[in-house]
């Protein structure tokens, strides 16, 4: 399934490589605001990044950089801030998903509140996106057993 | 004789739907139904509305969120589901 193929080529663009598609995920993450992008779009380049260490080192190296746990959690966590941040609005008698009555909370007026209320949303769509698709990727490349895959790799 | 009638089913359903598009406004019309009903508000109200200069993440995080909650939901769902169709042991042996 995977073969444990040792290029220092690779190995070298892609550790290089990885840094940079983190903080351009987390750019495009910030700047869905003023131009095409968001949590759906960050969320994937976040992913690929972890794909890549996968791919071009092993499994055994993108599950040290983030863990089969830490990874079923941040997959909650992300619908977990979305629908919570709506059901904070719910505690000001307003409605679901309402960012205005977060000028309760937050030292802004109603309108900045919906500003920084989208951002709040937009960053747990983009855990949630991330953590699925290195949790996807995982299991379909290892068809689900990834500690026999890594068994096989230290052999 | 089976794959023949798919294959005109195919045919006359796409046939269909083009005779449908024959209707439809040009690309780009500005006196569309789409731009005269919603977009116009959407357009005018999303800066001084909700700050956000990019009228794209207003309708998908505030005035559609509920949409983008539930697509949200969806690819969690779906990442729980391929772990539960292919995860086997937890590091107990088969």
């Amino acid at each position: 399934m995977v073969k444990n193929v040792d290029d220092i080529i690779i190995r070298t663009c892609s550790r290089i490589m990885v840094p940079f598609l983190q903080i351009f995920s987390l750019y495009v993450f910030a700047h869905g605001h003023g131009s095409p992008g968001g949590g759906f779009q960050g969320g994937c380049i976040m992913a690929a990044s972890f794909i890549l260490l996968a791919v071009a080192f092993d499994i055994g190296e993108a599950k040290r950089r983030f863990s089969e746990k830490a990874n079923a959690l941040l997959c909650c966590v992300g619908v977990f801030i979305y629908a919570g941040a709506g059901a904070v609005s719910l505690l000001f008698s307003s409605n679901f998903l309402d960012y205005s009555a977060w000028r309760h909370i937050i030292p802004v007026g109603p309108i900045m509140a919906r500003y920084y209320g989208m951002v709040l949303i937009e960053l747990g769509v983009e855990i949630t996106v991330m953590a699925v698709m290195v949790s996807i990727f995982l299991d379909l490349v290892t068809a689900g057993d990834q500690e026999a895959v890594l068994e096989g790799i230290d052999d | 004789m089976n794959r023949l009638l798919s294959l005109l089913i195919t045919a006359l359903a796409g046939l269909l739907l083009l005779y449908g598009a024959v209707e439809f406004p040009p690309w780009g019309d500005p006196r569309q139904p789409a731009s005269t009903h919603v977009s116009p508000r959407y357009i005018e109200k999303t800066l001084p509305e909700t700050g956000v200069p990019n009228a794209v993440t207003s309708v998908l995080a505030d005035y559609r969120g509920y949409d983008t909650m539930f697509e949200t939901s969806v690819i969690f769902t779906a990442g729980v589901a391929v772990m539960m169709l292919l995860r086997r042991s937890n590091g107990k042996k088969r």
